[in-house]
């Protein structure tokens, strides 16, 4: 257990992170634009999660080679459920009433996204960053398998030689990076939603 | 001006708008009302087409608006809905200058716009402006709603059943606020209601639906004296007067009235005050025309040196036509605190007084007959 496998580790699972964002995001809000390409975007997002994760860097590790690039992308792919489905999810949860007015006032397609529809559904795409990232902290020990370092390699390692102190330090740091992201993120979360809540709280409404 | 022409639209089998035709002209207040699925709120939303006809035409100020960019064609209209859809993320000065931003006004204007429209509604602007709408009540969002929808001063504001799901109090006050808005800024607005009181109120031209056709187009006096059939006289109901006349002044006026010549001395008419009960005498001159009145309390307060009543007569009383609407002479009586309307034939000689009294005497003989 070195400092340097545990930034490894960290720059892997931030690494696949942003990578998934920026793939996820588009995906999940062509979801929620076009309800044709939603079915299919689902579908194969859904069908990655299916795939083992060793048998996923193998066929990723064939085509980009060995090293931290391809758990990068394998931990990516994992990741965009959590991300496209709550985007689209989020979208499509903001109150009609404020997506017609923005419509009914003249805002473009895009700007209503911007300035409207993405900011109230953040909360709901932050939780699916969330889930995607705590994930990815367990998913990045397979880096160990395909050379890419971290703190599986420790673990790897540990249970190579039955080192069971050595293990345990892994495991232990492991569940530590991961409560302590969790934490952190929930945190965040709850601001957020916090003060969404009082945003949305709903004009008394009867029909 | 706004012109419909042959404008139909199915949804599905549904033939939701069957052939419209219909003009508004520049700074009406035009009501379409019907029973929900009569198309009314289809055909508000042609307007800045968030629904396109499939067949017909629209037009606004002669130009075709299939023509017109969409974006476009909204940023010049306003739009309030009943669910209100203020932006939860956006304080009360953003959601008024959306509208504005879109427009790309600077911000000094954009400053002013918020200024003004919280002035006109009464809202001060320091402590609204910064809100954001869920620390408001519904009745103060939708103000802000309204407002939104006026900010880039747009010459048509459409609005969908806007004041519905507010209590009937706010309801009422906002419909006070949004026709004083109407008249001071001029503005064309087409407003969908299932309410007749609110049509009857609001309309300058009340537009009734059926089955995506228009039953009758009239203003509000017209239909309520000659609804075009049963259906809207099931609407106009309690509104409507059974023999649907149109009550004037002089059904309720009393006759038997004191008037006075402006020549008289001011002791004569004390005197005669005095005897008949009265506190107010009438003012003719010698052409038995109306001028004025005279009160007591001027007497005592200017009277002392004065010799004729001439130089004590005011113009302060409301006067009326005597064929004019009774209505406005009854809020009149009722709300501002006079006691009495002085009714006037056409050649300005006086036909009688209308008090609070002969209206209640009218009203109870109009009810349960004279003889009581």
């Amino acid at each position: 257990m070195t400092f340097k496998l545990f930034s490894e580790h960290l720059l892997i699972v931030v690494a696949a992170e942003v990578l998934a964002l920026a793939v996820g995001l588009p995906l999940g809000v062509l979801c929620y634009f076009s309800p044709k390409a939603r079915k299919p975007i689902l579908w194969v997002v859904d069908v990655l999660q299916t795939i083992p994760a060793l048998a996923l860097l193998g066929i990723i590790m064939v085509l980009a080679g060995a090293g931290k690039q391809t758990v990068i992308i394998g931990i990516a792919l994992y990741s965009l459920l959590p991300i496209v489905q709550n985007t689209n999810l989020g979208l499509l949860q903001v109150d009609p009433g404020v997506k017609e007015a923005a419509c009914g006032m003249g805002m473009g397609r895009m700007y209503r996204l911007i300035h409207v529809e993405f900011p109230l559904a953040f909360p709901v795409v932050f939780t699916g960053v969330r889930i995607a990232a705590v994930n990815a902290v367990g998913s990045a020990v397979f880096a160990a398998f395909v050379g890419g370092g971290g703190i599986g390699t420790a673990i790897y390692k540990a249970i190579r030689i039955q080192n069971m102190n050595m293990l345990m330090q892994g495991t232990a740091t492991l569940m530590a990076i991961a409560i302590a992201l969790d934490l952190s993120m929930g945190w965040v979360e709850a601001r957020i939603k916090r003060g969404h809540s009082s945003m949305k709280k709903a004009p008394a409404r009867r029909n | 001006m706004i012109k419909f022409e042959h404008v139909s639209k199915k949804f599905g089998k549904k033939q939701v708008l069957d052939d419209m035709n219909f003009e508004i002209p520049d700074g009406q207040f035009v009501v379409l009302i019907g029973l929900s699925g009569c198309g009314k709120t289809t055909t508000l939303k042609m307007i800045n087409r968030l629904i396109e006809p499939d067949e017909g035409r629209i037009y606004i100020d002669g130009k075709d608006i299939e023509k017109v960019d969409k974006v476009e064609l909204r940023r010049q209209i306003g739009y309030v809905i009943q669910q209100i859809g203020l932006f939860p993320n956006m304080t009360v000065a953003e959601n008024i200058c959306v509208v504005p931003k879109l427009l790309k006004y600077d911000k000094e204007s954009r400053d002013r716009i918020v200024h003004e429209m919280l002035d006109m509604v009464n809202m001060p602007y320091d402590e609204y402006a910064h809100k954001y709408p869920s620390e408001m009540s519904g009745g103060q969002q939708q103000r802000i709603g309204v407002l939104r929808a006026f900010a880039a001063s747009p010459p048509i504001v459409l609005m969908d059943e806007p004041f519905g799901a507010l209590d009937p109090m706010t309801r009422e006050t906002l419909q006070d606020e949004i026709k004083k808005l109407q008249k001071k800024l001029n503005k064309t607005i087409v407003f969908v209601t299932h309410d007749m009181g609110e049509a009857l109120k609001l309309a300058d031209t009340i537009i009734f639906m059926e089955d995506g056709k228009i039953v009758q187009m009239a203003p509000p006096e017209t239909m309520l004296e000659n609804p075009a059939n049963d259906n809207i006289r099931r609407f106009l109901g309690k509104h409507m007067n059974d023999d649907a006349v149109t009550l004037t002044v002089e059904d309720f006026m009393r006759t038997n009235i004191i008037t006075v010549d402006k020549h008289r001395g001011v002791r004569e008419c004390t005197e005669r005050m005095a005897r008949t009960g009265v506190d107010t005498l009438l003012v003719v001159d010698e052409s038995d025309k109306y001028i004025g009145t005279v009160s007591i309390k001027d007497i005592r307060l200017r009277g002392k040196n004065e010799k004729l009543i001439e130089a004590l007569i005011t113009d302060n009383a409301k006067t009326v036509r005597r064929d004019g609407d009774a209505h406005e002479c009854f809020d009149h009586l009722l709300n501002s605190g006079d006691n009495y309307v002085v009714v006037l034939n056409n050649d300005d000689t006086i036909a009688g007084i209308v008090t609070k009294n002969s209206m209640a005497k009218a009203l109870s003989d109009t009810l349960w007959g004279d003889e009581r």
